[in-house]
């Protein structure tokens, strides 16, 4: 069932920017939801008028089958974890989380009740009578998220909550906020410009690009097939390798190099399609010769990646990237022979950008 | 060998010690020239009002507090000091209850030309209360019957402060972030709650500044009062001050000396409050 339904929501700046562009999208009950995209890509946005702080330009947002397009932002009951987490200075950590219970009024049992429930679940007890400005980062995220959880909302939404961690207690906090979300099992919509965050968090995730939605789907059909040209550059550690070229006689044909053509394109890839090439360095590995499929070139860098490096090698003009097992790895101005993968390159319109 | 070693060296040392000396000499006598032009007559505030035969030299006083009790029976000095604190009280409590909210509609909507607005009421600001606006202000109350009415001079003095004062609470208020209003919103709070709850607590320290600067401002003021107040039972202590004298047009020193001294108090305690409790800073928001 889907909890959050958004149907052609277009939000338009004053000034004419198009953050959000006829934008669809349905998030399921439960579901721990990532929205990935470059900076200005319209995320904060999308979720901004998904609380409510942005009215849309046009277009319909619903939660649980019930149009909330005009609602207040208090009036949709849910809670938000902002990027400074927007805990109050003046306020202890006891008096931050009460807050909204008291602005909705219920009584002093039952706020008692669900601050130490909330507070013990993310173990800050200790804390309470302490001042936002006298903990740590990492407290600060515990607070704000015990705050939404106070709450009991119908739907958490997440604005970068990590990004003002440092690299270290981010993965821990990655873990937590995993783990507590699998326990509330309450719907929660995250948005990063991580993608290893995005990866590693959600159920399923959008890219987005221009206030467009460029894919929906679980992290995995992310790393094994991208949609689309945009998609397939912008997720994954290494970039991968996208390589222009056109179909010809049944074959891939890049330059002097020839590849099969990618197994979910056999019927549909014609003789003389101007075509991109795209296979993850992940899946091109060094072989002992050259052959049909495999490019041949002279490496000019190495990258360590720790367990393996990334090799580039150019091949007659054309930069390819594979990989290597740490210790086999080629010298720079070695010949190296790159073989992708059988079934995992895929093949991608060069005019509409699109899987085939 | 006279030219070079130890003995020259040394020479040159000692004219150079001795030419640093003529400088911390020089130095030394302008900064006390300076102070002194301060200090004096802060030192005649302190001490006239204790000698019982005060003039306008600085002496030992014949130490005593009768300059007090000659004062506290003129009629019209203590009322001075009530009338200058309903208009400073009143003043700063305006500035406040329009200031405030004016700079934080300034802070949060962005509307073309907000910055030259605000440069410009700040201009503005030095000729409301200026003396080039007075025969206008005057004209201005006696049409609206604002002659010998403390809300005349309220108002005036209020027109005179405003602009600066939502200069710098704008300040104040822009280091607020945004967030903390939108997570109040979103837990259901109304506007009126956020002004309350969120962001009058935080910028509570910039409001007591701008308070403590009115009333100062209000409580020196002079031209105001003077051009708008005949009825000397409504005038401030500003103005009262240049009427003690006696019947022989002479300066009685007994009373001015002690009113002088009663007139400073409450600005400096309002001053050491105000420092005390919030330090006076010209920032919101919490840091670190």
């Amino acid at each position: 069932m889907s909890f959050v339904s958004i149907e052609k929501i277009t939000k338009v700046f004053p000034g004419g920017v198009r953050a959000l562009d006829e934008l669809n999208l349905e998030i399921k009950d439960g579901e721990f939801f990532a929205l990935l995209g470059p900076s200005g890509c319209g995320k904060t946005t999308l979720l901004r008028t998904l609380g409510g702080l942005e009215s849309s330009t046009s277009g319909t947002i619903s939660f649980e089958g019930k149009d909330v397009t005009f609602l207040t932002p208090g009036a949709r009951n849910i809670a938000m974890v902002f990027q400074d987490y927007a805990l109050y200075p003046h306020m202890n950590v006891l008096e931050n989380i009460s807050y909204p219970l008291k602005v909705r009024k219920f009584s002093k049992e039952e706020i008692n009740k669900r601050v130490t429930q909330a507070s013990e679940a993310l173990s800050i007890q200790m804390l309470l009578d302490r001042k936002p400005g006298q903990i740590s980062g990492g407290q600060q995220q515990r607070v704000a998220v015990a705050r939404a959880m106070a709450c009991t909302p119908s739907l958490y939404l997440f604005d970068e909550p990590l990004s003002n961690l440092d690299a270290r207690l981010r993965l821990e906090a990655r873990t937590f906020l995993k783990q507590l979300q699998r326990e509330l099992g309450v719907t929660t919509i995250l948005v990063t410009h991580d993608q290893s965050e995005a990866l590693a968090l959600a159920d399923r995730m959008a890219v987005m690009d221009k206030g467009r939605i460029k894919q929906v789907g679980s992290p995995a059909e992310f790393f094994h097939r991208p949609a689309n040209i945009f998609v397939a550059s912008f997720i994954g550690s290494t970039p991968m390798n996208l390589l222009d070229g056109l179909i010809n006689d049944g074959k891939v044909v890049i330059g002097s190099m020839t590849f099969d053509i990618p197994e979910h394109a056999t019927s549909t890839a014609r003789t003389g399609d101007q075509i991109v090439f795209g296979v993850r360095p992940e899946y091109v590995s060094l072989v002992s010769g050259p052959g049909s499929g495999v490019a041949s070139g002279v490496v000019k860098v190495t990258e360590n990646l720790g367990t393996h490096y990334l090799v580039t090698a150019d091949c007659d003009g054309i930069l390819v990237r594979g990989t290597a097992p740490d210790g086999s790895e080629p010298a720079m101005g070695d010949t190296v022979h790159l073989k992708p993968e059988p079934g995992r390159s895929l093949l991608y319109n060069k005019t509409s950008e699109d899987l085939y | 060998m006279k030219l070079f070693g130890k003995e020259v060296a040394l020479q040159d040392k000692r004219r150079i010690d001795e030419r640093t000396k003529v400088e911390k000499i020089s130095t030394f006598a302008f900064v006390m020239l300076a102070v002194s032009f301060f200090a004096i007559p802060l030192m005649w505030l302190i001490l006239a009002p204790f000698d019982s035969d005060p003039t306008f030299r600085i002496k030992w006083p014949n130490w005593g507090l009768g300059n007090f009790s000659e004062m506290a029976e003129n009629p019209y000095a203590y009322r001075s000091l009530m009338n200058s604190a309903i208009f400073s009280a009143g003043s700063g409590l305006a500035v406040i209850l329009v200031g405030a909210p004016a700079s934080y509609v300034l802070s949060r909507i962005k509307f073309s030309g907000r910055d030259a607005f605000l440069y410009v009421l700040l201009l503005f600001s030095s000729i409301v209360t200026g003396s080039a606006a007075m025969v206008p202000l005057f004209l201005l109350s006696l049409r609206l019957n604002l002659i010998d009415t403390y809300q005349g001079v309220v108002l005036v003095l209020t027109g005179g402060l405003i602009p600066a004062a939502i200069f710098i609470l704008k300040d104040f208020t822009d280091s607020i972030p945004k967030s903390y209003e939108e997570s109040a919103q979103i837990f259901g709070a109304s506007s009126f709650r956020i002004l309350k709850d969120v962001v009058t607590p935080i910028i509570r320290p910039g409001l007591a500044v701008i308070f403590v600067w009115s009333f100062v401002q209000a409580w020196g003021n002079f031209l105001a009062p003077f051009i708008l107040i005949r009825d000397i039972n409504k005038q401030p202590a500003a103005v009262m001050m240049y009427s003690f004298y006696n019947d022989g047009g002479q300066a009685v020193f007994r009373t001015v000396a002690a009113f002088s001294l009663i007139y400073t108090i409450p600005v400096l305690a309002m001053y050491f409050y105000v420092n005390k409790k919030y330090g006076f800073r010209f920032y919101g928001g919490i840091k670190g």
